[in-house]
């Protein structure tokens, strides 16, 4: 059981940088390569690590799989929500420049908002997937 | 051009090989290389996305796949001629159709000279967000980015409604 | 030199068709379920590489605005191909799941025994 112990001190280690690193490349994606769909994958790669290494039963106490499925919706209506709310500000769907003060500030928030809802959706659904799949037993 | 190279190279190895785990891991090497070509073709964004896509979401699932049913393909029935013939052909008009395109890298084509130039130039005093990619993807075009979006909440639903429903009803029996 | 150039300029090109061309004859020819869908997917990277390619321009940079560059790449072919690699990947996962199922009901992944098995059924 040595190398086991290896793989759950190096994943533990690990860990809290890929999250880190996932919510760098999300909130970091206005200067720099990065965005809703790349953080999303990288969450999801995540939690994946830690299933693989620690079992799905405790990944499952970690995030329960009804937090997933609720994210994968929960997404798409923060995305369409933003473009509801442009509307409520007097301009076309998704258009976000009256949601601040000046243009540049709604813009700002507009593109936060919706990658946030990117963000939310690509993750919930690659775990949702990873969920279903490895939750099946082999005939 | 080396990259390309070996780009061809492990498609050979994927076209070839009949061991399926074999070919998941080569599509792995496969998505890392597609994801260093990007890079040299400037799309950072999109070489970051591939390499945690394809090289790492897509290969876990497959190998997810791959244990629950099995790893070797047994060999063909039907006679490849008839494939090799269609693809054959298919490549050799396509390969004609290229010599219309314009050289590669040439800032004056008709694709890099439409609409890229307006979104460069708009980014900055339009949105104050340096990479373009983003201000493009999020604000520029995000009713498209919103269809994207949807496409994969459907995705997702599909698959919980195909892996999902079973394990429901199988109590009841 | 010059009968060469071609050849040389379309190269990324031609290796873009050899891509999909494998691709297609791996989707036609091969019976596994599994290896059709590594066919799709090399056809779909094959299709990605064939929209960046006329986007980038030689000597620029990534599309990232800073003072100290004037030439970028062209934006919108990244944007394109950003979101089709998501979705991609949730399409090969809704095709994982496809296998999965037929794989429960039949208890194989070849085309043939599939259509085997459908006939004995009648």
């Amino acid at each position: 059981m040595r190398l086991d112990a290896i793989l759950r001190i190096t994943a533990k280690f690990v860990l809290p940088f890929i999250l880190v690193f996932g919510l760098y490349v999300q909130f970091h994606g206005d200067f720099g390569p990065g965005g809703g769909f790349q953080a999303g994958v990288i969450v999801a790669a995540a939690v994946f690590l830690h299933a693989i290494i620690f079992g799905l039963g405790q990944t499952m106490r970690i995030v329960p799989p009804i937090v997933v499925e609720i994210m994968v919706p929960l997404g798409v209506l923060v995305f369409a929500g933003t473009g509801v709310a442009a509307i409520m500000t007097g301009l076309n769907f998704l258009d976000y420049s009256h949601l601040a003060h000046d243009q540049i500030h709604g813009q700002e928030w507009g593109v936060f908002l919706v990658e946030a809802g990117v963000l939310i959706t690509v993750s919930g659904t690659m775990i949702a997937i990873f969920y279903a799949v490895a939750g099946r037993d082999r005939k | 051009m080396v990259l390309l190279s070996l780009l061809a190279a492990v498609t050979i190895g994927i076209v070839r090989l009949r061991n399926l785990f074999a070919i998941v891991i080569l599509s792995g090497i496969y998505s890392f290389l597609m994801a260093s070509v990007m890079i040299v073709l400037d799309a950072v964004d999109v070489a970051m996305t591939e390499a945690s896509v394809g090289a790492g979401i897509s290969t876990v699932l497959m190998l997810g796949v791959l244990y629950l049913t099995k790893t070797e393909e047994s060999a063909p029935v039907h006679s490849p001629a008839l494939p090799l013939f269609v693809s054959a052909v298919t490549g050799a008009v396509l390969i004609y159709g290229t010599f219309g395109l314009p050289p590669f890298g040439m800032a004056d084509t008709p694709v890099n000279t439409h609409i890229g130039p307006d979104y460069l130039a708009g980014s900055i005093p339009q949105t104050g967000i340096p990479n373009v990619v983003t201000s493009v993807l999020a604000s520029y075009r995000g009713f498209d980015t919103l269809g994207e979006t949807t496409v994969i909440f459907t995705a997702g639903i599909g698959v919980l409604l195909l892996l999902k429903r079973l394990r429901r009803a199988e109590p009841d029996k | 030199m010059t009968v060469f150039s071609p050849l040389i300029d379309h190269f990324n090109y031609f290796i873009i068709i050899f891509l999909m061309v494998s691709g297609l004859y791996v989707v036609v020819a091969r019976g596994n379920m599994i290896k059709k869908l590594v066919g799709l997917m090399l056809f779909q990277t094959s299709v990605y590489l064939l929209y960046l390619s006329p986007g980038k321009i030689l000597g620029g940079t990534p599309p990232i605005i800073d003072e100290n560059f004037q030439i970028y790449s062209n934006p919108l072919p990244h944007v394109l191909i950003l979101t089709a690699i998501v979705v991609g990947v949730a399409t090969l996962a809704l095709g994982l799941a496809l296998v999965l199922r037929i794989n429960e009901e039949y208890g194989t992944i070849e085309e043939d025994e599939i259509f085997a098995a459908g006939d004995e059924d009648k």
